[in-house]
Order: C-alpha cells, then structure tokens, then sequence
C-alpha cells in the first residue's frame, strides 16, 4: 500500500505496532520528527538497528517540550543512561506514554519517576518543594512552599513514613479523575 | 537447527542488553526490571486461568494485625532474569491475540525489551508442526490487516490539527467543548445515513404526484423552510403511503389508494417493492434505539472515570501533584497556568490555615434571604417569557402579501432564539449577586436554571404544535427547521458581539490587559438544545440531521477562529471529566429522553393528519407496525405465535413494569456492593496505617536494642575477663532459648525481626533474654 518505505522493515514496524499504541503512519512520522532533531546524527536506515542516541538539549527544544517545566525530568526518566540522551526506540516509547491512548495506570509510573527528582523511588519533601516550584514558577514564597508540601504529603503518605511511595501515589491518582495529561 | 537459534539468539540478545540490577539508576517505582517481570508473569498466569485477582477477604484470618502471608504479595525472588523472562514468554505466547497486545503495550518496560519478549516468542513459534504453521500464518495475515484497517481509520480523523491547536493553548478544557461538538456530528452523521439510505433515497427516487400550484424557489426559504421547499422529501408530507413498487406506470390513479390490503395492481415486478410507511415507522423507531444505546454506554463510560467511591481528602497532595495539563505547550499559555495553579494554591492554603468562621444566624438568614430573591427572578422571568411566547404563538399575521406571511413565520423562531440569548445573562448577574464560593456549585446551579427555561420553553411550543393546522406534521418539521437556523444564526451573533466586540470593547475602552473568558458551559448547553431541536424533528423533517450537520460542521470553525483570537482559558479550575459526565448525562437524560418521549406519544396515540404523510388513513403512526404484522399472519399462519408474542411484549405495560423492576433490583444490588467496597477500603486503610505504624516500632526498637547490645557486650566482656563468664553467657544462651520455645507470641514477633532484617541490613537478631523482654 502506497510507496514502499526503506526506513524500517516490515518485522520491525509491526514490533514497533505491537509494543506502543501508534500505527504504521505515526510510527514513520515520528521517525521523520526524530531525524529532523539530528539530521546528521540520525541516519535514515534503520534495517540494522544503528546504535544512535540524541543528546538532551536537543529533545527539550521540541515544541512539544519547549515550554514544559518538566522537560528535562520527562526526557531523563525514559533514557536509559539516565542523561537524557535517547535512542529511537526510547523516543518512541516517550510519546507512546505521552499519547492519548495509553491507559493512566502506565502514566501514573512514569508520572512517578518524573516527579522523583533525585531518583529515590519515594517521592521526599525535597522532590515535592522541586515540583511545586516548577510547577508554579516560583510565585509562592519559600514559607507557603514549605507548608503546601507539608500537608501534601500529610494528605497522601498512608504508611507514615513521611514519604510518598508509589503505593501512595497511585492510590492519590486513582482518586484525581482529571489526572489526564 | 532452530534450537541453536533461539540458543545463539538469546545469547545475543543478552549481550547486547546487559541487565543487572545494580547498573540500572532508573529502576521503575522501587521494583527492579525483575520484579516487573515477575510481576506480569504472575499477571498473565492470572489472565490465563481468568482467576480473581485479590484475595477473598473472608480467607484471611481474623486479627487485627494480619500476617503479610494472607496477601498474594510479590516477593522479589532470587532467580535470574533470564528465567523469569522465559517463563513470562511462555505464557504471553499462551494468552490470546488482543490480551497479548494489551499486556506488551501496557507494560512499563521500555520498547526494546518487549521487543526482545516478541522476539523469543515468534521464533519459538516457527518450532511448531505445519498445520499449526498455517494457522499461525493466518493469524500474522489477520493481523496485518487489522492494522492497515486501523490506520486507514486513523486518516480519516477529523480536525486532528485543529484539536490540537486549541489544546495547546487553552487546555483540555475548552478541548473538551470541541471534542463534544464531534461527538454531536457523529450521532447526525449515523441519524443522516439511516434516514437518508431507508427513507429519502426510495422516496426520491419513486417521487410522488404532487399537486398544482407549487410556488417556486425564491431565497427565503433557505431561512424559512416553507414555499418551494414544503413539497420536496424534506418534509413528512411528500412521503407516500403506499408500498413504493419499481416499474409501475403510474398514472394518475395510483397516488391516494391506500394498498393496507394488499390489492394488486397489474405490475411486473412484484418482488421488488418497498412498504414506505412502515420503512418510515421502522426506520425512526430503530434510529432512536440505537442512537439510546450508544448514548447510555458513552455516558457509563465517562461516568465511570469519573465517579470515585471514596471522598477525596487529599486536595492539596492532588493539586500539587496532578493538576498540571501536559497538553498545553504555548508559551503564555503555561504562564497563565502556573498563576492559576499558584493562585489556587494559595487560596487552599488560606482555607486550610484559617478557622472556618461560623456564620451568624442573623448572616445565614440573609444569605437565604438573598438565595430566595435570586430563584424567585430567574423563576419569574422564565415564567414571564413562557407566558409571552404562549401570546405570541397564539397571534397570527394574516396579510395579502405573501412574502411577509412566509416573513412572519420567522418571528416566533426569533424571539425564543432572543429570549434563550438573553435570559442567561439575567441568571449569571442573580448568580454573581448570591456570590457562591465554590466554583462547582455555581456552574451546577446555572446549569440548573439554564436547563429549567429551555426545558419549559420547548415543552410549551411541542404543546403548541400538536395538531393545529391541516397537515401539521411538516408544519411542525418546518417550525423546527426554521428553530434550528435561528439557533445557528443567533450564535453566531453572540459570538461577533459576545466574543469579538466585547474583546476590542474591553482592550480599547476599558483598557484590560485580559482577554474574554470562553464559557464553556453555556456553549454546551447551547450544542444540547440544538441536538434536542434535531432529535425532536427527524420523524417530521427526516432530512433535518443533514441541516444539523451543516451547522455543526460551519460552528466548529467559527467558534475556533473566534476562541483563538478572542479568548483565554478559564481562571477558575475546571474539572474536566466530572464536567464531560455532566454534559454527556444531560445530553442523555433531559435532551434525548425527552425528544423521544416526545416521538413516542406521537407516534403512539396522536392521529396523523389525513391529508399528507405515509400514514394518512391510519389511526396512530402505530398501526403500520401491527397492519404489517397482521398481513404477516394473514400469510403465514405459523407466525401467529410471533404476533402474539408481538402483541403481548409490546401493547401489554405489565411486561413494561416488570422489566423496570428487574432492572431497579438490579441498580440496588450494585449499589450495596459500592457501599461496602467504600468500607472495606477505610478498613484496609487503617490497617496499612498499623503496619506502618509497626514497622517504625520495630525499627526504633531494633536500633535501640543494637545500640545497647554493643556497650553491654564490652562491660561483658570485661567482667568475662574478671570472672568466670563462660557460665554466664551459657546462661544466658539457654535462657533465650527456653524463652523462644515457650512463649509462641514471642516466635511470631522474631519471624517479624528475620522479615525486616533481610529489608534493612544493618540489623542483628537479638540473643538475650534480657533484650528480648525489653522488646515485648
């Protein structure tokens, strides 16, 4: 159907198909997106699997991204170095997470790990002070900071260790309806 | 030979990934990539033997400190990895298609993972014998076209840029009034085609004898819906009420003879006929009822998302941490959201902080003085204009120039259009006057009041309607036609005035830095009333769905044109699945049942007009229904059962009452189950709040204890070193285990002490009996 593409072959689009919530046509969109980051980074080839990655700074000028305040954390939690620097399948996997279709439970994860800041696994005072000055562009002053991210974490922590699992996350989301992205 | 392949491929595979679960900085939410894979081994284990999923509370063991065995908890087990993802490969392979795709897609492992999982599992596969292998190919070629089924859907998505747009700058708010707007289209585009294939296209193509002295087309039509276009298929009085038969001369005989008997003329083709005024009957009757049913799962659908059983206490944690719209990504947009979040922030703090002030009685009976007042005008002026629109319908303008008579049919349409307009803005200056302090319960409450003068307002003019002239039914088609344009054309002039000028009015005169406000929720409401006026009028005007559909389709683009130059996102939170519940269930209830009710008594017990329409000469739009049946009877005789049965379900209200109640019971049970769900949650929270409170326990006291057990074992060792403490220590050894065999309480609380201290290393179990006491 239509022009036969070279970018991919057919084995790898349908994995690509089966594993993410996009179809064929997304798929190679999105490979042009991610070319158009590096074009002389990112060959045009991927039939042998070209170990490839993108840098960082790069990513976060997407206009999807740009003006995120969480752009970086966004990027870092689905690297697999941790640094932020992606290859096309993470990509992928970023925008698969990001889309529409897929279901709150995998967002809720990954909302998890973005939040996490210093990459805990609990989500402590100090990541809830990051996110909320993030959040709100430091409009609040460092006192209303404090006692928001206090009682944030009073309201959630369930098992009182004064931290927020991902238990208690989850629990909290499946509270929020409007949790949508 | 395919043994070593999978053999060289794993080896592959497991050098190019090397996974260890110390290098991976980003373990997923305190698991290692392990656990998750054992944890979806024991899901798909679960999904393949469809077994529940908890536990049964009765199987747990009464205590108030359950034991952590009770719970089906996933221990991370020492195996090696490479295990683990065989077995979790074994049982995808073993789940059908779509569960597979639902699992692979759903799982929080990054893409090149699951490839390998898919990988193991297709080559694995081609060991297996050739009839297999055949079916095997069929199912990759099923495959294959569901996907380019799925992307050919996917091209044909409508608006995908301009959703996107909105979105990006407004939020999922005002998307959500867009994303309504497509809904409306679509239920008219299934309206459109039913009607279209069953009913306009047989009757267009076998038209009718018309009668002498049609008018010709001039412009007012298009507004009027009268003149040329009274005797085209628009309108119920074209259609026959004959059984349309193809290649029939019809001369001028065949027009008004009724052929409920079935006589036959002398026709060729008699197989190729169609019965119209039962196609008619059919066609709106199954129309509604499919339309009913995707209404009803659209709105359990979204009501699901939204509606949570338990209360939710934790606001502040939830603002923080979920109230940011990652769908925005224009620049001052994500200002102007970061202010609303810090100003809501702010103003939760301040409710927090503050005691909550105890009004006076004095100030509560003003308060509900001022209520009173508000309700008393809104329900006067909607009753005022209800009894003006009862005067005026009333009044006719006879005149001998027939264009101002066609003119004058316009001038009811007008003033409802004019009233729907501005009635609202006299309920949002009571609203502001009562100054509610909750956003939500404001909205509700101008729902309300909207709701209760267009639900009045059509009552009235469907009591007017109903049979007043000759031939009311396409009277009643072209009112509503003539509603609907006005309805369209009256938005748009809101939105010029509304929007447009009173943005150049607020920048230039009043010199504000911000823009308009986009009401989503009248904007809404508006959409609804227009879809009721189209659902009202498809058994009179079956062609009113395309005219719906037209005006949908010009809205869409005018309001986001207009919202883009004109408007900014709301300043008060908006909840936007609560409030989409809200729309869908109002769309539902109110609208779509009362349009069919409406349908129904018509089509149930009011006497079509005698003159015009495929069911002159009948009794009720009904009795084509039971004619066709009877004739059935008539020449079958084995289906007189089906008759029976027919005239039992249908006539008979005692079956309507019992289904009611079946489905009442029903509705209570589940809401015993919700109930009781609701405190068994309060339940299990208490009891995590115990285990944790537990754990400090036990870890303060573990310390403590550790602590103590260096220093004493130095002053032992000393007073060893003085006397003979070789006995004593012996003492002590026997003392402890005495202790740990005769007192089983103690035993249960040392296996707590062996959990926790494979959970924080630098813990050592007590030996003495001296500690041991302590710690009880």
């Amino acid at each position: 159907m239509g022009n036969k593409q070279t970018i991919f072959t057919d084995e790898q689009l349908d994995a690509y198909q089966d594993c993410t919530f996009f179809t064929r046509k997304e798929i190679l969109r999105l490979h042009g997106r991610y070319h158009e980051l590096a074009p002389h980074l990112v060959p045009m080839d991927y039939t042998n699997e070209p170990d490839c990655k993108v840098p960082l700074a790069l990513i976060v000028n997407m206009p999807e991204l740009k003006e995120n305040p969480f752009r970086n954390r966004i990027v870092e939690s689905f690297s697999e170095d941790g640094m932020g620097n992606l290859s096309f399948n993470e990509f992928v996997d970023m925008f698969s997470v990001l889309s529409e279709m897929a279901p709150r439970e995998l967002k809720a994860i990954y909302a998890f790990k973005i939040y996490d800041f210093n990459v805990d696994n609990y989500l402590c005072k100090e990541d809830l002070e990051k996110t909320l000055n993030r959040l709100t562009k430091e409009e609040l002053t460092p006192e209303e900071v404090q006692l928001v991210c206090e009682k944030a974490i009073e309201e959630a922590d369930l098992d009182g260790d004064s931290k927020l699992s991902f238990a208690d996350f989850e629990n909290m989301i499946t509270r929020a309806p409007d949790f949508l992205r | 030979h395919c043994c070593l392949g999978v053999k060289t491929l794993s080896m592959k595979l497991n050098a190019a990934h090397p996974i260890s679960e110390q290098s991976d900085p980003l373990s997923l939410s305190g698991r290692s990539r392990g656990a998750i894979i054992s944890q979806y081994y024991n899901r798909t284990m679960q999904l393949r033997r469809r077994r529940q999923s908890r536990p049964a509370i009765r199987d747990f063991s009464r205590s108030a400190r359950p034991s952590i065995r009770g719970y089906g908890m996933e221990v991370d087990s020492t195996d090696a990895e490479v295990s683990k993802r065989d077995r979790l490969v074994n049982n995808l392979q073993n789940l059908s298609v779509s569960d597979r795709v639902r699992m692979l897609r759903g799982m929080p492992l990054s893409v090149a993972e699951k490839t390998l999982q898919k990988e193991k599992h297709t080559l694995s596969g081609s060991q297996i014998p050739c009839c297999s292998q055949l079916k095997y190919y069929i199912i990759i070629g099923a495959r294959h076209s569901w996907y380019s089924w799925l992307n050919f859907l996917h091209s044909l998505q409508l608006w995908q840029v301009a959703l996107k747009t909105v979105s990006g700058r407004f939020g999922t708010g005002v998307l959500s009034y867009f994303l309504f707007l497509k809904t409306l289209l679509f239920f008219n585009f299934f309206l459109f085609l039913v009607t279209g294939a069953f009913m306009v296209l047989p009757q267009a193509v076998h038209p009718p004898v018309l009668p002498a002295g049609r008018s010709s087309f001039s412009g007012l039509e298009l507004l009027t819906g009268a003149g040329y276009f009274s005797d085209t298929v628009m309108y119920y009085g074209y259609y026959s009420n004959y059984t349309l038969r193809k290649s029939c001369r019809d001369d001028g005989g065949v027009q008004n003879v009724s052929l409920s008997n079935g006589t036959r003329l002398d026709c060729v083709s008699k197989h190729l006929s169609y019965n119209m005024p039962l196609a008619y009957f059919f066609t709106i009757g199954v129309a509604f009822f499919i339309t009913c049913i995707i209404l009803v799962y659209s709105m359990s659908k979204s009501f699901g998302q939204s509606f949570r059983i338990d209360k939710s206490h934790s606001i502040l944690a939830m603002k923080v941490l979920c109230s940011w719209d990652f769908k925005v990504i224009k620049k001052t947009s994500v200002k102007l959201m970061s202010e609303n979040i810090s100003t809501q922030l702010k103003e939760l703090l301040a409710e927090v902080n503050q005691k909550h002030v105890k009004n006076t009685a004095c100030q509560k009976l003003w308060r509900l003085m001022v209520h009173g007042l508000a309700w008393t005008i809104c329900i006067g002026s909607t009753t005022a204009c209800v009894l003006a629109i009862y005067y005026f319908s009333g009044s006719r303008i006879a005149d001998n120039n027939l264009l101002l008579t066609e003119a004058s049919l316009l001038a009811l349409p007008v003033v409802v259009s004019l009233i729907n307009l501005l009635l609202p803005g006299l309920f949002n200056l009571a609203a502001w006057m009562e100054d509610y302090e909750s956003p939500s319960v404001r909205t509700y409450v101008a729902i309300c009041r909207n709701l209760m003068l267009k639900v009045s307002v059509l009552g009235l003019l469907c009591y007017h309607w109903l049979g007043r002239v000759a031939c009311w039914e396409s009277f009643v088609g072209q009112e509503l036609y003539r509603f609907l344009l006005m309805d369209f054309i009256f938005t748009l002039l809101d939105t010029l005035f509304g929007e447009f000028l009173w943005r150049l009015f607020s920048e230039k005169v009043l010199k504000r830095r911000r823009k308009p406000v986009f009401d989503i929720a009248r904007n809404v409401l508006e959409l609804i009333y227009g879809q009721t006026l189209a659902w009202l009028g498809v058994l009179f005007t079956p062609l009113l769905p395309a005219v719906q559909i037209i005006k949908l389709f010009l809205l869409f683009y005018i309001k986001k044109s207009s919202v883009m130059m004109n408007c900014q996102a709301p300043r008060k939170p908006y909840r936007v699945s609560q409030m989409t519940t809200v729309f869908i269930t109002l769309l539902c209830f109110p609208s779509f049942l009362g349009a069919s009710v409406c349908v129904t008594i018509t089509m149930w017990s009011i006497t079509p007009s005698s003159s015009c329409g495929p069911f002159r000469e009948l009794k009720t739009m009904f009795q084509a229904g039971k004619r066709w049946v009877e004739e059935l009877e008539k020449d079958n005789p084995n289906l007189s059962v089906l008759a029976r049965a027919h005239s039992y379900l249908v006539e008979n209200p005692f079956f309507l009452f019992v289904g009611a109640g079946i489905f009442l019971i029903v509705i209570y049970f589940h809401s015993q189950v919700v109930d009781g769900q609701r405190k068994i949650i309060s339940l299990l929270q208490e009891q995590i709040e115990n285990e944790g409170e537990d754990k400090k326990f036990l870890i303060t006291r573990l310390q403590s204890i550790h602590e103590k057990k260096r220093t004493p074992a130095r002053r032992l060792t000393s007073q060893v070193s003085l006397c003979c403490s070789g006995a004593l220590q012996q003492l002590f050894l026997s003392k402890a285990k005495t202790i740990s065999i005769t007192w089983p309480p103690l035993s249960s609380y040392v296996f707590f002490f062996i959990y926790f201290s494979f959970r924080t290393s630098a813990v050592e179990i007590p030996t003495s009996s001296r500690q041991a006491s302590s710690v009880l």
